[in-house]
């Protein structure tokens, strides 16, 4: 686990400074140190100096020393530093497999399991700032992505964003995460479609294979029709398109129908996501509504996943432990679940696939599947020494062990505590 | 940030139906489905809940609302996901006619007693095709709209007039010199006249064999009678030295049931797969022909010839679960049309028909015929499926005949009697040819036709297994869509 985000040791800014994002260059002069680059440069300013050792001598200028559990950061970052130097936030990483960037928290659903809870309230400086962003990382940056909240309630500022990606990044792959509904505008889609380019993707949820399940878990009324129609609509203009689960006590039960649906009604996308819950956010808060054990769903998910597969969608299963999916399936799951959240679990050194197995999310503390157990290269269960109860599944035997799940309660303030 | 009060699921309220047809399969099962090929199978009590639109369960309804088979008050997509699905399922429509059978000769050195064709032994090549004929035809291949364009030889034993064979396909690929068609040659062959000239040739121009195995050695033989009593013998050298030049996929096979497979489907299916073929085709004799002519088509029933085809289906998924892949190809046909969007390319079960749509078929003689049954009906006496003669006409005007355009029409499912209203009607097909030759009529009286029989037996047997049998329905998903 890494931090995205922290407080400076030293800020030393005579001025608030007049440009907060900042792509980072290895300093000709003094070594070990970056200088920072922005768009543009305001009259009368110098971008500090940042380094992220204690031992800067004979510097004049403005100086940032950034927390020590940051120097991970590298020439070709890009960084946000707020106006008084105190704190950076990792926005763009060369060496970080998932990159994406958080364009507002506004949202017109409310899903159950949100990571992000939708905040109402003005927040469209993370707009302004995804176009700094954009505009510093290198050209041949591999991947970026945009998420929030839902991106599309900026409406043609957000077609204006995928267009500058587009125009500054040509050969970096774009992946939006998207609720869809904006799409089932017809116009707005061919505006988008005009923009997008090639090495464009759109992410969008489907959480049930008719409305009121899925307008159930997005919490709004006449999601369903619209996420749908907005696909429809983006297949129809070539769009490339990703479909996602995420994977609870709500959908798992359904999810060879809403394979069979998308594979059925929507055979034209491009992929299919098929998430395990990520105990962040709203989750926690509902883990009541919303826990699953995964290996009470394992058959469903290797049938579904079949489904999708034999109909030439190509399939991925995410936030799995290789433990908690039928071996059958094993291939579909990617192993990383990104390269600042894998842990594993201290039984899983015994484990003769963890070096294949993408592990849990840092947030699994607060929750993960009492399954988790080490299994022989095929599969089986390893038992050892420990004395487990055991539940046979269609001829495998799996093992369990318990291990009560505690959802979060909201704090008197009415506060979810999240370390986000 | 403040949690939201959260709004329970709310449970369809007002649902109305969508279109659909129903069909009891027994006492407590029907089948009900629409004409995008969207079906459930419901019990009795779930039937007559959505029957009478009074739902005491909510997950049937929520069953049928994703599968399009009742529609809310307010939905705005599922019109669009069912024209979608349509438009899907009738894409292929206008790439009409993609095969095209060319009778090289009727010679043949085999006699075997369910042949279709009124063979000819004489070695003189009156019943060879000319060159003449054959690149008329060919002008004929290359004015159909179809971009894959499959060139089948077909006989009596159509390696016999190799020569016109090797003339055909250079002169079918020198007028594809710009690559506009997927243009694929299928020579049908007893294999008995195979040698190094003509598998260097295919080699070189990619052409894929099909020959006939009915079984074991000894059922072979008998089916399959030539001088010497040999044809198993010389098949499966045939086969062998194919897959040896040209590769494993370059060979396939086809089965006849006769009266003497009907008790050992399994062995039939072994000798498949002691033979290396991933795929089991058990066909039923087509009442045409020679056929006809020696009574091999009345020794044995369609009951029968089912009895034989479950014993049979049940031994290939038997073998599949323990790990032997081979597929029944008339199984995935019909699993292709209840799990994907898509009617299926075989021409022999489909509708509009596929005879002359599908496939045009051309005669040693230069005539052409709207089928390989067709051609036989002729042999028969009967031209009601000749469609004219490669000498006097052009591609629309075989295709656009009056007289074809009605066998067309008079036997077009969806508006046939009995079919129209039929729940497994998107699932089966037209077989103008069939039901004239049984019935004197192409659209045929459905309660008495075989073909109709078959899609009623063979669906639900389907239907069933995938329903109950988690395997089944891995393994029929792939073959569906393989």
């Amino acid at each position: 686990m890494i931090e995205l985000r922290g407080r400076s040791e030293i800020a030393q800014i005579r001025a608030p400074l007049k440009k907060t994002v900042f792509r980072l260059e290895d300093h000709p002069e003094v070594s070990g140190s970056f200088q920072l680059v922005s768009t543009g440069t305001p009259r009368g300013f110098t971008p500090p100096l940042l380094s992220f050792s204690q031992d800067i001598d004979n510097w004049e200028g403005d100086l940032i020393i950034g927390p020590a559990n940051m120097s991970y950061l590298k020439s070709g970052d890009v960084i946000g530093i707020t106006a008084d130097g105190r704190f950076l936030d990792a926005l763009w990483r060369g060496n970080g497999t998932t990159n994406t960037l958080l364009l507002t928290e506004r949202c017109d659903n409310y899903c159950l399991m949100c990571s992000q809870p939708p905040r109402d309230r003005s927040d469209d400086w993370l707009l302004d700032q995804a176009f700094e962003v954009i505009s510093l990382m290198p050209e041949n940056a591999d991947e970026i992505g945009l998420s929030g909240g839902e991106p599309t309630l900026y409406g043609s500022r957000f077609i204006e964003l995928v267009a500058h990606v587009r125009s500054t990044l040509p050969v970096t792959a774009l992946h939006i995460l998207s609720n869809g509904r904006r799409f089932s505008d017809m116009s707005f889609a061919s505006e988008y479609a005009r923009s997008s380019g090639d090495g464009t993707m759109v992410g969008i949820p489907i959480y049930g294979a008719e409305y009121s399940l899925h307008d159930y878990v997005v919490q709004a009324a006449g999601a369903f029709d619209e996420t749908v129609d907005g696909i429809l609509n983006l297949g129809e203009l070539g769009q490339s398109i990703e479909i996602r689960v995420v994977l609870h006590a709500l959908t798992a039960p359904h999810i060879v129908d809403i394979a069979r649906y998308i594979a059925r009604n929507l055979p034209f996308v491009d992929q299919v996501a098929l998430m395990g819950l990520e105990m962040m956010g709203l989750a926690r808060h509902n883990l009541n509504r919303l826990w699953i054990e995964p290996i009470d769903y394992l058959e469903d998910l290797a049938e579904a996943t079949q489904i999708l597969d034999s109909h030439g969608i190509r399939t991925y299963i995410y936030n799995h432990q290789l433990c908690t999916l039928h071996p059958d399936i094993w291939e579909f799951a990617v192993k990383s679940i990104s390269d600042w959240k894998n842990e594993y679990d201290p039984v899983c050194s015994d484990c003769d696939v963890v070096a294949d197995c993408g592990g849990f999310f840092h947030s699994a503390k607060y929750g993960s599947s009492s399954s988790i157990f080490p299994v022989l290269a095929d599969g089986t269960p390893k038992f050892g020494s420990r004395s487990i109860p055991t539940v046979v599944s269609d001829s495998k035997i799996w093992s369990r062990r318990k291990i009560p799940l505690v959802p979060v309660e909201a704090s008197e303030n009415g506060q979810i505590d999240d370390d986000h | 940030m403040t949690q939201r009060e959260i709004a329970e699921q709310s449970v369809p309220k007002s649902v109305n139906w969508l279109p659909y047809r129903f069909e009891r399969l027994s006492s407590d099962e029907v089948l009900v489905s629409n004409i995008a090929g969207e079906w459930v199978l419901l019990d009795g009590q779930q039937f007559d809940q959505l029957a009478t639109l009074s739902f005491a369960d909510d997950d049937l309804v929520k069953l049928l609302l994703a599968n399009h088979i009742l529609i809310t008050e307010d939905d705005r997509v599922s019109g669009r996901l069912l024209s979608l699905k349509l438009a899907t399922r009738i894409r292929q429509l206008p790439e009409l006619t993609g095969l095209h059978i060319f009778v090289v000769t009727l010679r043949c050195d085999h006699s075997c007693e369910y042949c279709q064709v009124s063979r000819k032994n004489s070695n003189s090549t009156e019943h060879d095709m000319s060159w003449d004929d054959a690149a008329r035809a060919l002008d004929i291949v290359f004015s159909s709209p179809s971009t894959n364009l499959k060139i089948e030889f077909q006989g009596g034993e159509s390696l016999l007039n190799f020569e016109l064979i090797k003339r055909v396909v250079v002169e079918a690929k020198r007028r594809n010199i710009d690559g506009s068609r997927n243009l694929s040659f299928v020579i049908a062959s007893n294999l008995v006249p195979l040698n190094e000239e003509i598998l260097t040739f295919a080699l070189e121009h990619s052409i894929y064999f099909s020959t006939s195995i009915d079984g074991p050695e000894e059922l072979h033989n008998s089916n399959r009678s030539r001088p010497g009593r040999n044809s198993y013998q010389l098949a499966t050298d045939g086969i062998a030295s194919i897959r040896k030049t040209l590769g494993d996929d370059y060979v396939s096979a086809l089965m006849t049931t006769t009266e003497r497979s009907l008790d050992q489907p399994e062995a039939i299916i072994d000798e498949y797969v002691r033979l290396g073929f991933n795929e089991v085709f058990l066909r039923f004799l087509s009442p045409y022909g020679h056929a006809v002519k020696t009574r091999a088509i009345s020794r044995y029933g369609n009951r029968q010839w089912m009895d034989f085809y479950q014993r049979g289906l049940k031994y290939i998924i038997e073998l599949n679960r323990s790990g032997t892949e081979v597929v029944e190809v008339l199984a995935s046909i019909y699993l292709r049309k209840l799990l994907v969007n898509d009617c299926g390319g075989y021409v022999d079960l489909t509708t509009p028909t596929g005879a002359g749509l599908g496939a045009l078929v051309y005669n040693y003689d230069g005539d052409v015929y709207a089928s390989d049954e067709g051609r036989m009906l002729r042999e028969m006496g009967d031209d009601s499926f000749k469609l004219g003669s490669v000498r006097t006409h052009r591609y629309k005007d075989l295709i656009l005949s009056e007289r074809f355009l009605d066998v067309v029409e008079d036997s077009y499912a969806p508006s046939s009697p009995m079919c129209s209203d039929c729940a497994l009607e998107p699932f089966c097909g037209s077989d103008p040819v069939f039901h004239h030759s049984t019935q004197g009529d192409v659209t045929g009286f459905k309660p008495l036709s075989d073909f109709c029989e078959r899609t009623m037996t063979l669906v639900p047997l389907l239907l069933r297994l995938y329903r109950e049998d988690r395997f089944c329905r891995d393994l029929f998903t792939r073959w569906a869509t393989r």
